[in-house]
């Protein structure tokens, strides 16, 4: 026999709210203290954006709202009523790989891969905002991210080639990029 | 995994209707603009405010108004990120763009308000700890607690201010407006900061920081200087903020020294400003200026740092300080 569970009393209490998430409006419905990365990951399954320190001193859950990199571990959800919010899932449009995720991938980037969606959301928004940003401004604008494994160097080579990319140019990655220093 | 507790959250969209809200909630509730500071502290149960008042959409609060000639009103919900790019701020008033720029890191300055910064609770290394660990010490007097562990036989609480705003305000004789059911008035910044790690602020809880006023500045200048362990993220665990009006012979006809993240409170040198005061700028004066700093920097052992180290560099950073403004 299949027990029911009743209606739980605190889903009377659940917040519903609407706002575009990748580009498509939702509707979805939560306890109304759950923090943006909690509604994602929970309650609209997106486990992409990823859940670090919880407290702001990381960069892994960044999530872009209105265009802007925020933190979504410190972000109420009822905040996102009528927002436009951008997870990792919504970087690659019809299947296309962002270019940024594309040199992430080739330049070895991405090592353990967990601070990667964090990462590429930020540069995305630097990028759009500057499409020629020097070494330092993007150190500048990645260092609320933290990475444990690949010690940065790789991941603003990967940034300096997409803007490359994005900006018309044929750039490949300098030899020794790929193959190391002789 | 850390969660917020329950509370009740409102969005009012009025001034008077935030402060109504509040006197509504009494006790238990609060104000809320980023949520950077706010939102790890109920995580980790340091505030567990049963409602909480957001004060982002409030239009009213979200302006800045004014230039150099008559002084600029900041509305405190604007964030970081915008006052470190507002081209009145930096063109008029930039020490306070530049300072903004040392908070933390983009990620939290996009979130994080100029009004949020301003009124930072004050942190220490026993206090800034989840819920279990500060339960395995038996708490501190700050929350939870009756005894301050970073020196035991205090009276009181020596958490430390840890926003880099705030000596640059109080050097810079900003003002703020606090709004409350039962009316108005205004504090200067540096009426507005008490000595004690629990209550140190001259705000009355329900009382919501509407405004922030700067003077006008009649040729001043101001620079700021931050010590911390990383070039992001970290707040300061000494922060001077410096303003010297000088004549056209160079003798300094004003002069304010700040010391932000050595205490409870920003500590206002004066012995330092008086040896300033009617002189020229020489290394002397400047080295004596930087002594009187170092004399009244008073740090503990609850922050990053050795806390002899942290007192010795209140030297170097004010002689800096100087040196940029001489």
């Amino acid at each position: 026999m299949i027990k029911i569970k009743p209606m739980a009393e605190d889903k009377k209490q659940k917040a519903h709210i609407r706002f575009v998430l990748n580009g498509e409006t939702v509707e979805v419905a939560f306890a109304p203290h759950k923090t943006l990365l909690e509604v994602l990951r929970e309650d609209l399954n997106l486990t992409g954006t990823k859940h670090g320190c919880e407290l702001g001193e990381c960069g892994t859950c960044a999530v872009l709202v209105d265009g802007l990199p925020i933190l979504s571990c410190l972000a109420l959800g009822l905040d996102m009523e009528g927002r436009e919010v951008t997870t990792i899932e919504g970087m690659a449009e019809g299947g296309c790989l962002h270019p940024l995720q594309v040199t992430f991938a080739d330049l070895g980037a991405a090592q353990c891969g967990y601070c990667s969606p964090g990462f590429l959301l930020t540069a995305k928004e630097l990028l759009e905002r500057n499409p020629a940003p020097t070494r330092d401004e993007i150190r500048e604008a990645l260092s609320g991210n933290l990475c444990r494994c690949t010690g940065y160097i790789k991941i603003y080579e990967a940034v300096e080639l997409a803007a490359a990319r994005m900006r018309g140019e044929e750039a490949e990655p300098a030899r020794e990029i790929i193959h190391g220093y002789e | 995994m850390m969660r917020l507790p329950k509370f009740e959250y409102r969005v009012p969209r009025e001034i008077s209707e935030a402060v109504k809200m509040m006197a509504d909630a009494g006790p238990d509730g609060m104000f809320v603009a980023g949520g950077t500071d706010l939102y790890p502290n109920m995580k980790r149960r340091q505030q567990t405010p049963k409602t909480v008042i957001s004060v982002t959409r409030l239009q009213e609060m979200r302006a800045i108004r004014g230039d150099a000639e008559t002084g600029i009103v900041i509305g405190p919900s604007i964030s970081l990120t915008d006052i470190c790019n507002h081209p009145v701020i930096n063109r008029d008033y930039p020490v306070v763009a530049e300072a903004a720029r040392l908070i933390s890191t983009p990620l939290l300055r996009n979130m994080g308000t100029i009004g949020g910064n301003l009124l930072l609770d004050t942190r220490c290394n026993y206090y800034d700890q989840n819920y279990e660990w500060r339960k395995g010490i038996n708490f501190c007097m700050k929350k939870d607690g009756d005894i301050c562990w970073v020196a035991p036989s205090s009276p009181k609480c020596w958490a430390v201010q840890s926003a880099d705003l705030v000596p640059v305000m109080v050097a810079l004789g900003a003002r703020v407006k606090l709004v409350s059911t039962l009316g108005e008035r205004m504090v200067t910044a540096e009426g507005l900061y008490n000595d004690d790690g629990i209550n140190y602020l001259h705000k009355r809880p329900d009382e919501l920081l509407t405004e922030i006023h700067l003077p006008p500045r009649n040729g001043m200048k101001a620079v700021y200087k931050k010590l911390r362990r990383r070039g992001a993220f970290d707040f300061p665990v000494l922060g001077v903020a410096a303003t010297l009006d000088r004549a056209e012979d160079g003798t300094v006809r004003d002069a304010r020294l700040i010391l932000g993240g050595v205490a409870p409170a920003p500590i206002r040198v004066k012995e330092a400003e008086g040896i300033l005061v009617g002189h020229k700028l020489d290394q002397e004066r400047m080295a004596a200026a930087a002594e009187a700093c170092y004399l009244k920097a008073r740090p503990l052992d609850n922050t990053d740092f050795l806390m002899n180290w942290r007192k010795q560099m209140a030297r170097p950073f004010v002689l800096r300080a100087l040196e940029e403004l001489r």
